[in-house]
């Protein structure tokens, strides 16, 4: 059971999102609708990275590769005229789908810092790969168009898109709850502290933590759909190792292992990125001494800071 | 491409690879003894560049830069040991990875404030310039040779120290089994301590050697840093020997591909799209190399005894 | 008590309405921090040094300028630029260095009808199909400097020329730029990796192929590198090296003695003895204590071409069709001398011919020897169709 203080938190939360774009709209901020766009996005990121950090115990240090690969198939697709959304999304899904196999079918094989470090040469060798595609823009990157769904809902319209990524972040924590609390989710939680005992019961893990890597993926690689309708222009840049770990920063300040703590991992990160780089452009002077603080004393993150049992809300 | 051209691409690669070894020696010692991922690994090669120039501007000797930067990156070592790395060795190693994340940016940021962003002169000193001719028509830079004899003399130093002293066994020792280590009353805060300190100055050291032909500016060490990585992980975390290896194919692979496949790519392209088809998959393929080595040998070349 | 109520409203109603219409409002996207952060420091201190020579006053109005930090990354800078639009809502948008920057930025920027005015990045896009009414540049066409540095090497019959440039979109624009030009043999062509820094293999490739020059982009750090190892091989002795965008003041610190010797072309003709360009020099060099490159000239002209605009329509912001056209008309800019807009709001400007020679303390100092191109115009103009508000 969630305690009071985080139940009344998360529909807090969750009403202050759906009052956004009406807010904003009625007080001319439309800034503000757009940045709590993006923080909701890479909120669905970190969810994501999470599943494979916090319960999988599969630290990759890769999971801009999927960011990338779902917004440049956005990208792509309309380069060649095909704007439908549910195609897009469908290549989308099916690429960063692919693409997660490869990477953790060779990544999983391995452990401890060797993960590590070959999820984050795997990623930079794709980012290699799209500054050398030259026909998409290679480091220039290249300009899209929104995807186009039905005539009734117009993704040009800021607000519908503001919606479809509220439904999606809502989605991929739906996602993740029911796949942690499944018998699925336990092999996985079980690999995490031991994984030999878990081979040792029986489980084949290795295919359980595949297709746990495959799943991230994919939730990340709509993140990167949702980044690319955002941005309307896709960039090598979204697959920089520095990305990687911005991603995984947001998963730490929220609190790692838990459902809801990327979320707000997200929106600490780019709020406090927003406010400081106003005051000061050497803002990275402040902020590295930060996260060194909060790996050392604020593990739990700030939504585990929370009162609660500190695992239980999962 | 002719035979001396090979010859001499497979030198300059040897030459890359000894330097890549020279930064990697530390991280691999510091990985492997204590089990940390220190990612500021590559601010530490960094601000051994920037010490090293600026004692060179002030005083124009190369030889007082070395003197002076060794102790000065040794007390930088220890400094960050004792304020962020002391605590962080009972933590996982995604925690190791974002704190020294954090030391990045923080180092990154300082040196920008204290120097500058536009990067910081640095030449080759006078006893070390001009070039000596042992290919024929490919005069060779001295200071090129002098990295390869400083890398040489960094792997028999490591080599020495770790199978022979007494400091080695117990670094050895206390890699395999710390709290035995420290039963047996020896200080293995100090000892670590000393480790990490010398993983500092060994990727100062290859600043101060990369100074005098690369760039010194700030984020210099990022690059080099996953390059130090990519050799660690295929030769085997901790191995020296296996960091020796790893390097001399890793710089051998980057050099001599990144020179020999766009001439390959053209028999099979058009030459256009072998032009820039060519450098994009050189880059890719020590990556790729590293993936293929890992799938079979997921340890590393040269798996190190202790995890 | 009452007459101090009615004195203070009056004192804020003579201070609240003028700030209203009489400020005109600068969003400067640049690269403030990270690797490329010397760009965006030129680049401000530049704007800075062109408002306090203004009296901080363009055209009669109070200038507020609002820094932006991209980050080097197309959608932070893409964020900005919101931010800029929708919250402080500028009636400019100007800075951004790279294309790719750009790319991500405009659009929305014009889209807003607001004017965009680039002081650096040279996307062929923006020159052709992609031009706009609000879009003016105070820099040039990428393609533009190695045109002239084609020109140069085939007017001086230098033949046999080695090209190495970086792998990625603008390094290509480079090398398609100098064969618009240059007719002569190719001895060979590298594209060397984004971000690399040991040169030694291309070095000696370039040696195998026996040039007799060689033509190179190869900005920032990684040309400091390029240097050093260019001159510690002994190569200046015997293959000169010729550039664009690769040794300019703001690169010199880190080439240092490497650069002299060494040709490139640009358009900012720095030797001019022309009273306004010395007085940009000199004050600059006061003011910072380092020369100013030719990024920081981009960015000093842009106060200066914002002049005539708002002059143009007494300060009424809104009139953008009346700041459109004045700004068409320019003829003259402080850095740039005189010059004149083409129909796609690029300047029509000449190409110098540059040589680095040591000063008589034997540190490296740029000199414009002679014209290379005269009255430029950009390979692109053609293909705009500017669609007028």
């Amino acid at each position: 059971m969630m305690s009071r203080a985080k139940i009344l938190c998360l529909l807090i939360g969750f009403l202050v999102l759906v009052a956004i774009p009406p807010a904003t709209t009625a007080l001319d901020a439309d800034f503000y609708m757009g940045l709590a766009a993006r923080m909701m996005i890479f909120a669905i990121a970190a969810v994501s990275l999470d599943l494979l950090l916090g319960y999988g115990g599969m630290v990759s240090f890769g999971h801009a590769a999927y960011l990338g690969t779902g917004s440049y198939a956005v990208a792509i697709l309309a380069f060649y005229g095909i704007t439908d959304g549910f195609l897009q999304f469908a290549v989308a899904v099916g690429a960063s789908a692919l693409v997660a196999l490869i990477i953790g079918f060779i990544c999983l094989r391995t452990k401890g810092v060797y993960f590590i470090m070959i999820t984050l040469a795997l990623t930079q060798m794709l980012y290699f790969l799209g500054i050398s595609l030259e026909e998409y823009g290679g480091d220039d990157g290249i300009n899209t168009d929104r995807s186009e769904f039905f005539e009734w809902f117009d993704l040009g319209d800021d607000t519908n898109l503001y919606y479809l990524i509220l439904f999606f972040l809502v989605l991929s924590l739906w996602i993740s709850w029911r796949l942690i609390n499944s018998r699925f989710g336990m092999v996985i939680r079980g690999s995490q502290s031991n994984d030999d005992r878990m081979q040792a019961i029986g489980f084949p893990t290795f295919r359980y933590k595949l297709t746990m890597f495959v799943i991230a993926g994919v939730i990340c690689g709509v993140a990167g759909f949702l980044l690319a309708n955002l941005t309307e222009f896709v960039t090598p840049e979204y697959m920089h190792w520095f990305r990687s770990g911005e991603i995984m920063i947001m998963v730490l300040v929220g609190g790692m292992g838990t459902l809801f703590g990327p979320v707000f991992g997200a929106i600490a990160y780019l709020l406090f990125e927003e406010v400081i780089s106003d005051f000061t452009e050497h803002w990275m002077i402040i902020f590295g001494p930060i996260l060194v603080l909060l790996v050392l004393f604020a593990r739990k993150g700030v939504w585990g800071m929370l009162p609660g049992r500190e695992r239980g809300d999962d | 491409m002719s035979l001396l051209l090979l010859l001499e691409q497979t030198l300059n690669g040897i030459q890359f690879g000894v330097f890549l070894f020279m930064i990697s020696a530390g991280l691999t010692l510091v990985l492997g003894i204590m089990n940390v991922v220190n990612l500021a690994h590559g601010s530490f090669y960094m601000l051994g560049a920037y010490y090293a120039a600026t004692i060179m501007a002030w005083t124009g000797s190369f030889i007082l830069a070395l003197v002076i930067m060794l102790p000065a990156m040794l007390i930088t070592g220890i400094v960050v040991e004792v304020l962020v790395l002391r605590t962080m060795y009972e933590r996982d190693h995604m925690d190791q990875v974002l704190a020294t994340f954090g030391l990045i940016l923080f180092f990154n940021e300082a040196v920008r404030m204290i120097w500058g962003a536009e990067s910081m002169p640095m030449d080759i000193p006078a006893f070390l310039s001009g070039h000596v001719d042992f290919i024929p028509d490919a005069p060779y830079p001295i200071f090129r040779i002098a990295i390869i004899i400083a890398g040489l003399l960094v792997a028999a130093l490591l080599y020495v120290m770790i199978t022979r002293s007494r400091t080695g066994m117990l670094i050895r020792a206390g890699a395999s089994n710390r709290p035995m280590v420290g039963a047996l009353g020896v200080n293995i805060r100090m000892l670590y301590m000393v480790v990490f300190g010398m993983g500092a100055v060994l990727a100062g050291f290859s600043g101060l050697m990369a100074g005098p032909i690369l760039s010194v500016e700030p984020g210099m060490g990022e690059d080099m840093l996953i390059l130090a990585f990519v050799v660690i992980v295929i030769g085997g975390i901790g191995s020296i020997r296996g960091a020796v290896v790893a390097s001399i194919i890793v710089g051998i692979f980057e050099t001599v591909g990144r020179s020999i496949l766009p001439a390959l790519l053209t028999q099979l392209m058009s030459s256009d799209a072998a032009q820039s088809m060519g450098p994009a998959m050189s880059s890719m393929l020590i990556y790729i190399f590293m993936a293929a080595v890992l799938f079979f040998r997921p340890e590393g070349l040269f798996p190190a005894r202790t995890g | 008590m009452k007459i101090k109520f009615i004195a203070m409203t009056a004192a804020l109603a003579m201070t609240a309405t003028p700030v209203m219409a009489k400020t005109i409002k600068i969003g400067f996207i640049n690269t403030f921090s990270g690797g490329a952060a010397i760009y965006g420091k030129h680049q401000k201190d530049a704007l800075e040094l062109a408002l306090d020579h203004k009296g901080r006053k363009i055209g009669g109005l109070d200038v507020e300028v609002i820094y932006g930090d991209d980050q080097r990354k197309p959608d932070v800078g893409r964020q900005v630029a919101a931010k800029m639009l929708q919250k402080d809502k500028v009636d400019v948008v100007s800075g951004i260095i790279w294309s790719n920057i750009l790319a991500a930025v405009q659009k929305m920027v014009v889209r807003d009808k607001t004017f965009m005015i680039t002081t650096n990045a040279g996307w062929s896009h923006m020159a052709g199909k992609g031009c706009n009414p609000y879009f003016f540049s105070t820099s040039w066409n990428n393609d533009q400097s190695p045109e002239a540095m084609g020109k140069l090497m085939q007017d001086e019959k230098i033949d046999n020329v080695f090209l190495i440039s970086a792998n990625y979109q603008a390094g290509k624009d480079m090398l398609t730029g100098f064969m618009r030009n240059y007719k002569g043999k190719i001895a060979g062509r590298i594209l060397y990796r984004l971000g690399q820094r040991d040169y030694q293999a291309e070095l000696s490739q370039i040696r195998a192929a026996k040039p007799n020059a060689i033509f190179g982009f190869v900005p920032g750090g990684m040309g400091v590198a390029f240097g050093k190892q260019y001159r510690a091989a002994g190569m200046h002795k015997t293959i000169p090296f010729y550039s664009v965008f690769t040794i300019d003041y703001l690169s010199m610190p880190g080439w240092g003695k490497n650069a002299i010797g060494t040709y490139s072309t640009a358009y900012w003709d720095v030797s001019s003895k022309r009273p306004d360009n010395q007085k940009f020099i000199n004050d600059f060099k006061k003011k910072y204590g380092y020369h100013p490159s030719l990024f920081a000239a981009q960015a000093y002209d842009l106060p200066f071409l914002l002049e005539y605009a708002v002059s143009a329509v007494k300060g009424d912001l809104s009139n953008k069709k009346g700041m459109i056209k004045a700004m068409e008309k320019v003829t003259y800019l402080p850095t740039k001398g005189k010059f004149s807009y083409n129909t796609n709001h690029m300047p029509i400007q000449n190409f110098y011919k540059r040589k680095v020679v040591a000063d008589a303390n034997g540190d490296p100092q740029v000199v414009t020897e002679s014209v290379v191109l005269r009255d430029h115009k950009d390979a692109y103009y053609k293909q705009c169709k500017m669609r007028r508000p």
